[in-house]
């Protein structure tokens, strides 16, 4: 493994400057949990880490009933599920923070690193998706939003020029007999990548779907949005039957590949598990919620 | 939960009470191990040392046309490179194939092994030198599997192998090294007599013995011309006399010094760093010190084999076993010698059969050579053997463990390879099995399952030396050749103890090197408690007649007159007469000198093990994930000298088991690839997917022990792959024939039922 240089800026100004000069040639680093990993298996070929942890804006947690939750890019998961008001508001979001790696990770990785990696099998993303999510960009022309779905571009791809950092996340303010859940498959009970993850969020109206989003982990080269499998079932008794639908939807927008965690069969048939064990969850959790 | 406890977990059924042997005292190095003191494999330094790196073969089969090593060579701070032109040429077969798993020559036969080495001064520049290597390959076209190689159009790995077949060379190449049959009676007029028969395919994945320390050596080839190598073995001595023959020089020209081992289980038997390193070091004059990464172990280092089985077994409505055909196929990796021999001397081994046919099959693939796991070839054989014993159970509607009762193996047995059993504990397994709690325990509620099986393993004896000396303060030191992989040190020196009636903790056992101790055999075949042990009972009676005599010339009285109790020596005649033996201890100096007692054993009388396992599993039908809601291990053990240390290595073993059971395989991609080649991807199950496994300890003595000590190390680990296939058919109503059994196949079979 060769010399790679380290930046310490101290400013979302200051990092964008150093990532501007290092033209593609560096990567940024939140809690590393991922990126130390991948640049000792050779994944990067870059000349220079920029550390997050010592930009303020990267690092804090803001949430009101109004506006929502603002979400610094490198906050460790354990603050986001240590945090009374933002567990409280956002149960399909802790399913997911609470769940990736131990508890050692959980104190250094955060879902702004979760995002970037951009694996198909993140953990944070389909839930994010499901909340309805926004990334807070930042480059030397400003700063710009991107719906977490569209974020993710490739298998470790994302929308990030390299001129350009991940400050933020945004998740609207819950409303009302709202209910979300990420669940995923593993083959043990810890220590393993998603064979299959499901991702959902529900909002209920006098016990009818008003509005869901689905979206999967590990199925296609990116963290999957499907749309569909949310709009067939808006204005739909919250039942068996309706949860049967857009699990079934689900499945087939499913488009995994077979390699050493699972088959296509596999994972398609998982889709429909999950989706459906997921949003029996969601609905559960949006008729607690009102 | 399913099941609530009404009984202690952990049983002994003991016989034989002593003073020591039997008890539980603190292990030897325990302070060093979880303070992190301990010095393992890659924690060896020396003045000077260099780092060395490996470079691998990126083709499953390929011909190796030329290596150019200049680029590597020339590169600052790169001591020197090796290939395998640098050991001694010449010689046939086994030598050959041994040198060339260590630095292939003519061919790369699987990914990941080794081509070359470069030692430099640092781990860096030897890294970066290796890429500087080029390898012209001519890549040729692999194949991974038992089956796929056994067939006629298969690609040929050496073009001078024949089939032995049943003794008789054949005159084509083949990747069938060897077929052998083990034949009892009359097998097709057995099946005419039965009234149910049945027979079943199975196969098996390769899975590694996962030690947690990858494999790591530093050699020192000193200017006397002698070789100095320090590293994580299971066996000092084999290692020597491995490397002696890899470089043809003299057993006595070299020293190995085993450092602390972070597990084994077979798999640090064999040599891969220790003859490469050697020559990094003859080469700089230097020590050179190599360490594999969890890659470098996966893809480089001896897994056990994937399998093919077939398994036909009759009966009579009455539980009779008319007839048992085996026919078990294994890969042996790379080079010939898979472990089919001891899989078919274990696959019947627990029935007392009339007519009974065993064929194996030994055939070599693109993988790395196989090395010994954990009773090798066992747990493959039992996965088949015993699923179809399951199924004939349940077709003549007998309790599974009644009906391996009926068919029992004991005392007189002839088994189907020959020998014929001694006393043997397998009824006292299967009546302790029968009457525990937990076989009689409800199950709790749909898609729970319990499944029974057992496992036998034959243990070996072989060389085992051991030294004891007397200190002044009435201690005494032990020394010995078996490098500890599970406790032994302990077990070994509770062995002294008790013949010299001294507390444990006044025997100080220490593993010294080859140059300090008589040759001993290595850690495997689970001897090393039944055979070093008895090494140091006998050192130990060398110790306490020396003592005695020594009383006796002190006190002017015949030898015969005097006893050792409880640490204190006695005149029989004269109850004036009476020292302690560390008074004794303290005056040796003063009387004619110190004391030492020395033995080298190769005890013959080894005791074979089986166990048993009850499991109940609960299996999700729509992800078809299994999940271990109780586990039950029995175990004869003849005797268990520490049985907290015998508990450990049956749960290990039994986790083990869970692991080739549920999740463990080497996933491999057509160009033959190993694609998991990480813990996070090989799937060893962790402490969240295990219950607490529960064991009883029977206690039937081996009469070719002293203390009637049967091994135990290797028992455990053949019954769960068919005790869980059992349970998991009992749960979903359909039987899986494929290792692993996990969620994905487990759901498929579901869905086809």
């Amino acid at each position: 493994m060769k010399w790679i240089d380290y930046a310490t800026p101290h400013s979302v100004r200051e990092a964008v400057d150093v990532l501007s000069e290092a033209g593609g040639r560096a990567r940024v680093m939140a809690g590393g949990t991922d990126l130390l990993v991948a640049l000792r298996a050779g994944v990067y070929d870059i000349d220079l880490v920029v550390d997050g942890k010592n930009i303020p804006e990267l690092n804090e947690i803001t949430y009101d009933p109004t506006n929502g939750l603002t979400l610094g890019a490198a906050v460790p998961c354990y603050k986001i599920y240590g945090n009374q008001a933002v567990a409280t508001a956002y149960p399909g979001l802790i399913d997911a923070a609470s769940l990736i790696g131990g508890t050692q990770i959980q104190g250094r990785a955060s879902l702004g690193g979760n995002l970037c990696n951009a694996t198909p099998s993140a953990d944070s993303i389909p839930p994010m998706i499901a909340l309805n999510g926004t990334a807070n960009i930042a480059g030397p022309n400003g700063n710009r939003q991107v719906a977490i779905e569209d974020f993710c571009t490739g298998v470790r791809q994302n929308a990030l020029g390299s001129d350009e950092i991940l400050v933020s996340l945004h998740l609207p303010a819950p409303v009302a007999n709202s209910g979300a859940n990420y669940i995923r498959f593993i083959p043990r009970n810890e220590m393993d990548i998603a064979v299959a993850g499901a991702g959902v969020s529900v909002v209920l109206d006098n016990g009818d779907i008003k509005e869901a989003r689905v979206s999967l982990a590990s199925v296609a080269p990116t963290p999957l949005f499907v749309q569909e499998a949310g709009d067939a079932i808006a204005g739909k008794p919250a039942n068996d039957e309706t949860v049967r639908i857009a699990s079934g939807i689900a499945r087939d927008a499913a488009r995994p590949i077979t390699d050493m965690r699972g088959t296509i069969e596999f994972r398609q048939h998982l889709c429909e598990v999950l989706t459906r064990r997921a949003l029996n969850t969601a609905i559960e959790r949006a008729k607690e919620n009102n | 939960m399913a099941t609530t406890r009404d009984y202690e977990p952990n049983v002994v059924l003991s016989n034989q009470d002593y003073n020591v042997v039997g008890t539980r005292p603190l292990r030897p190095d325990g302070a060093d191990k979880v303070t992190g003191r301990a010095l393992y494999g890659a924690d060896f330094a020396a003045a000077g040392l260099l780092s060395g790196s490996v470079l691998r073969s990126p083709h499953a089969h390929a011909r190796i046309k030329s290596i150019d090593t200049s680029k590597a060579e020339a590169l600052d701070g790169v001591r020197a490179v090796v290939t395998s032109a640098d050991f001694p040429q010449g010689g046939e077969g086994p030598v050959v194939w041994q040198r060339d798993n260590v630095l292939a020559s003519d061919k790369a036969l699987y990914r990941g092994h080794a081509i070359a080495a470069v030692a430099a001064a640092s781990p860096h520049i030897a890294e970066e030198a290796v890429s500087l290597i080029d390898v012209d390959y001519e890549v040729l076209t692999p194949v991974t599997d038992v089956q796929s190689s056994m067939k006629g159009d298969a690609p040929i790995l050496h073009d001078s192998l024949m089939t032995d077949e049943l003794g008789e060379k054949a005159d084509k190449a083949s990747n069938v090294a060897s077929h052998f049959q083990h034949v009892k009676g009359d097998v097709k007029a057995g099946f005419k007599e039965a009234d149910v028969v049945i027979e079943r395919e199975f196969t098996t994945k390769t899975v590694h013995q996962g030690y947690i320390e990858p494999q790591a050596a530093t050699a020192l080839w000193n200017n006397d011309g002698r070789l100095h190598i320090w590293c994580s073995t299971q066996g000092s001595f084999a290692a020597r006399d491995a490397c002696a023959k890899i470089l043809d020089i003299p057993v006595s020209q070299i020293r190995v010094v085993p450092l602390e081992i972070g597990g084994g289980f077979g798999g640090k038997i064999d040599v891969y760093l220790e003859p490469v390193a050697a020559l990094l070091s003859k080469k700089t004059g230097t020590p050179v010190k190599l360490v594999m990464s969890r890659a470098d172990v996966l893809q480089g280092t001896g897994p056990t084999p994937g399998s093919y089985a077939k398994i036909k077994i009759g009966a009579k409505k009455d539980g009779t076993i008319t007839a048992a055909h085996a026919y078990l196929a294994m890969e042996a990796g790379a080079y010939p010698g898979s472990p089919v021999g001891a899989g078919a001397m274990c696959v019947l081994a627990p029935y007392d059969l009339e007519n009974a046919l065993v064929d194996g099959y030994d055939v070599v693939v693109n993988k790395p050579k196989t090395a010994a796991y954990r009773a090798p070839g066992a747990p493959n054989a039992a996965f088949a053997g015993e699923q179809v014993i399951d199924e004939v159970a349940k077709a003549i509607g007998m309790d599974p463990i009644d009906f391996r009762m009926k068919n029992a193996a004991k005392e007189g047995t002839r088994q189907v390879h020959g020998p014929t059993f001694p006393r043997v504990g397998y009824e006292e397994v299967l009546e302790a099995m029968k009457s525990h709690p937990h076989y009689n325990a409800p199950l709790d509620g749909p898609n729970q399952g319990r499944g029974v099986a057992v496992g036998f393993w034959f243990n070996i004896g072989f060389d085992s030396a051991c030294n004891i000396a007397v200190n002044a303060d009435g201690t005494v030191t032990l020394q010995e050749g078996s490098t500890d992989i599970g406790g032994t040190r302990a077990s070994i020196a509770m062995q002294a103890a008790e013949v010299l009636t001294l507390p444990y903790e006044k025997v100080h056992p220490t593993v010294v090197d080859t140059d300090t101790i008589g040759f001993t055999a290595v850690t495997g075949g689970s001897r090393t408690t039944f055979a070093t042990g008895w090494a140091a009972y006998e050192a130990a009676q060398d110790v306490r007649t020396k003592m005695i005599d020594r009383a006796a010339q002190i006190w002017e009285v015949d030898a015969d007159t005097v006893e050792l109790e409880d640490a204190v020596f006695k005149s029989k005649s004269d109850p004036e007469l009476s020292m302690t033996f560390a008074e004794l201890a303290g005056q040796l100096g003063r009387s004619g000198g110190g004391i030492t007692g020395t033995a080298a054993v190769s005890p013959s009388g080894v005791g074979g093990a089986f166990a048993g396992n009850i499991v109940d599993v609960e299996v999700d039908p729509e992800t078809g994930k299994t999940e271990i809601l109780r586990f039950t291990v029995v175990q004869d053990a003849g005797k268990a000298i520490h049985p907290s240390y015998v508990e450990g290595q049956m749960q290990g073993g039994a986790v083990q088991g869970i692991g080739w059971a549920l999740n463990e395989e080497y996933y491999m991609s057509d160009s033959g690839t190993m694609d998991n080649v990480s813990l996070l991807d090989y799937r060893m199950p962790t402490s969240l997917d295990l219950p607490m496994i529960d064991t009883v300890i029977v206690e039937v003595a081996n009469p070719g022990h002293p203390y009637g000590v049967r091994g135990v190390g290797e028992a455990p680990i053949i019954p769960p792959t068919p005790a869980i296939a059992n349970a998991i058919e009992n749960a979903i109503g359909t039987r899986l024939f494929a290792l692993p059994m996990n969620p994905a196949a487990v759901a498929k079979a579901v869905m086809d039922k």
